[in-house]
């Protein structure tokens, strides 16, 4: 593992905090600026979405705080009619744009999160079985990989998420779409964790220590989650994150096309949408906003997914 | 070598014959086709009845087998939305796809072959490290934003460019094309440049990685020495070689050209198949999904076969 440090001195115990500190990543991460920057940016992003409804100063989903005659009031610059002020503008429905945006950020990132999350579980689970088991289960899990990974990620999901719309009743529709997007997303994206799990675990199970625990009679199910996983995690990182980037991008874009968070829910992509509709009207900032939001999380997760990959792989060094 | 070439066409086959059994199951199991075609007045006879008719009483596999038959003859169903045949309306619709397809994907390599090699001869040009940076931001930009981007800047702020539509088409048999009339060509300009930018850099990334790799090579030291003149070394020696793996990023992209198309059509209201299905999941449409599904299909697995049956024939090192 990289982020153990080399032989800490036995006289002196230290706390578990202090060797992350000294640890290989972590001076790799204070000589990054970049790196620097876009944690940052990411956990003030994550940090508003968690706190949107203490932040945010109108409540987008509440009709009693919202004032028609505040529709299309320019960022900036008080309403004509009512006198009050929005410093990203309002929409047609005098929704106030950055209230929109905080709340459409925590269902953005709830989706990312927990379609990583679950593409991760499945990923893990199926390619430590692979890898471990081997025989004709493996060659079943890889097999459907390898189709899976002939088609676009972005393409599976929206097929996923049709026929999951097919299958249930119209009425629930609405309050499913938020999870059948998770499931979607999810679905699509636990190929490359499963191949890296299992690649890694192939090398693994020859080692000794896997096969003294065998020796000493720990069920596989034991060896693979206690043994090996641990083991195999650190390339499982990276891909996350990268796979946060890639999930947040493509809710946005089912989003966007219509097939992904309902109206009454709207994340980010839901919101270009709606925003895309006054392109040509002039009311530029329903559109600007959102997507400059929706830019800077892709941007910064990118890069940290970037730096992490390079930081924990030290061939590259 | 030979059984090579029928072991990846076997798998190919494997892979439709998979496919197909997904879109079967959308069709026969995801909403109930004798609620769908039957009204509000009907009695258990109709429903036995038409059950009988349609086949739904035979066992699994003949059903299967029959709907594949039929997929191969052309009848991939009716659609639940418009009420008339999905092939109908894809064969409709396709041109649109293809041709937009076709020009984003000439865009991409020749623009990405041309800028590859420009910033691989200048490494350390002004200009080919703008191009380069220019690039990593492309690539982290999602389409859909490129596609409103550009919409913004030529169509609402210039008005130089159409933002929607495919302009005017001459139909030409059962082909509906935009390329002889000058509304479909102007029509043609943002959405394939919007869909071809990703792969353009992409290509262009690899050429000009390939090309760095090629010129350190040793018959490259050797027609310097000679004393050819540079174009002929970097067009004759070193292009030639780079053009395996790019004919090979190519092939592929192709099929998520196509894949992406969906939402370029979407941005653009391209009147395409990539909308169809679109409208189809927004309408729970399924006969047409299953027919989009087994379609791109035949298209993605068709052109992975063929790439790879290109590689051998291109390179001899694999002929062996």
């Amino acid at each position: 593992m990289t982020d153990t440090p080399v032989t800490p001195p036995r006289s002196a115990p230290r706390s578990r905090l202090s060797m992350a500190w000294d640890s290989d990543v972590a001076h790799a991460f204070r000589r990054s600026p970049v790196a620097m920057i876009s944690a940052l940016v990411t956990i003030l992003m994550v940090g508003a979405a968690i706190c949107a409804p203490l932040i945010a100063p109108h409540d987008p989903f509440n009709p009693a705080t919202l004032n028609l005659m505040n529709g299309f009031t320019p960022p900036g610059t008080p309403n004509m009619f009512t006198g009050e002020s929005f410093f990203m503008g309002t929409d047609d429905q005098g929704r106030d744009v950055f209230s929109t945006i905080l709340y459409g950020l925590r269902i953005s990132l709830f989706v990312g999160f927990a379609a990583v999350g679950f593409a991760m579980v499945l990923g893990i689970t199926l390619g430590l079985i692979a890898g471990y088991v081997g025989g004709l289960v493996e060659t079943i899990i890889m097999r459907v990989a390898d189709v899976q990974l002939t088609f676009p990620a972005i393409l599976v999901a929206m097929l996923i998420f049709g026929v999951a719309k097919g299958i249930t009743p119209p009425e629930y529709r609405n309050d499913v779409a938020i999870w059948v997007l998770i499931i979607a997303i999810g679905l699509s994206d636990w190929v490359q964790f499963a191949r890296v799990v299992r690649g890694a675990t192939m090398v693994e199970k020859s080692k000794e220590y896997v096969q003294a625990a065998r020796l000493i009679g720990r069920s596989p199910g034991a060896i693979m989650l206690r043994h090996i996983l641990p083991n195999v995690l650190s390339p499982v990182l990276v891909i996350a994150t990268i796979s946060l980037a890639l999930a947040i991008i493509a809710e946005a874009t089912l989003s966007f096309l219509g097939v992904g968070a309902p109206p009454t829910e709207p994340s980010l992509g839901t919101l270009i949408r709606i925003g895309q509709g006054f392109l040509f009207s002039g009311e530029w900032w329903i559109l600007f906003f959102p997507a400059c939001t929706l830019l800077i999380l892709a941007l910064a997760v990118n890069l940290l997914g970037d730096w992490l990959r390079d930081a924990l792989n030290p061939r590259l060094r | 070598m030979f059984s090579y070439i029928l072991r990846r066409i076997a798998q190919s086959v494997l892979v439709l014959f998979v496919v197909g059994l997904v879109a079967f199951a959308m069709f026969r199991f995801v909403g109930d086709p004798v609620e769908t075609m039957l009204g509000q007045e009907r009695t258990v006879e109709d429903i036995e009845r038409l059950r009988e008719n349609l086949g739904l009483n035979d066992p699994f596999f003949v059903q299967y087998a029959n709907f594949l038959l039929r997929a191969a003859q052309g009848d991939l169903g009716i659609s639940y939305r418009q009420g008339r045949p999905v092939a109908e309306i894809i064969a409709e619709r396709l041109p649109a796809t293809l041709e937009l397809a076709a020009v984003s994907g000439a865009f991409a390599l020749i623009l990405g072959i041309v800028l590859g090699i420009f910033t691989a001869i200048r490494r350390n040009g002004f200009a080919a490290n703008a191009i380069m940076t220019l690039s990593l931001i492309g690539v982290s930009l999602p389409t859909f934003l490129i596609g409103i981007l550009l919409i913004y800047l030529f169509a609402v702020e210039l008005s130089w460019l159409p933002s929607f539509g495919r302009g005017e088409v001459v139909q030409l048999g059962g082909w509906s094309t935009g390329f002889l009339t000058q509304s479909g060509l102007v029509a043609l300009i943002l959405p394939a440049i919007t869909l071809g930018l990703y792969q353009m850099t992409l290509i262009m990334r690899l050429v000009r990685s390939e090309m760095l790799e090629v010129m350190r090579q040793d018959y490259i030291r050797f027609a310097r020495a000679r004393g050819l003149s540079q174009r002929a070394i970097h067009f004759r020696h070193a292009l030639k070689n780079t053009l395996v793996p790019v004919i090979t990023v190519t092939g592929l992209q192709l099929g998520s050209i196509i894949a992406f198309a969906i939402i370029t059509e979407t941005v653009f209201q391209w009147p395409g198949v990539g909308l169809l299905f679109i409208n189809a999941i927004q309408f729970v449409d399924i006969p047409v999904m299953a027919a989009y599904l087994m379609l791109i299909s035949v298209m993605f697995v068709g052109i992975n076969l063929a790439v790879d049956l290109l590689y051998v024939a291109i390179d001899p090192r694999l002929r062996s």
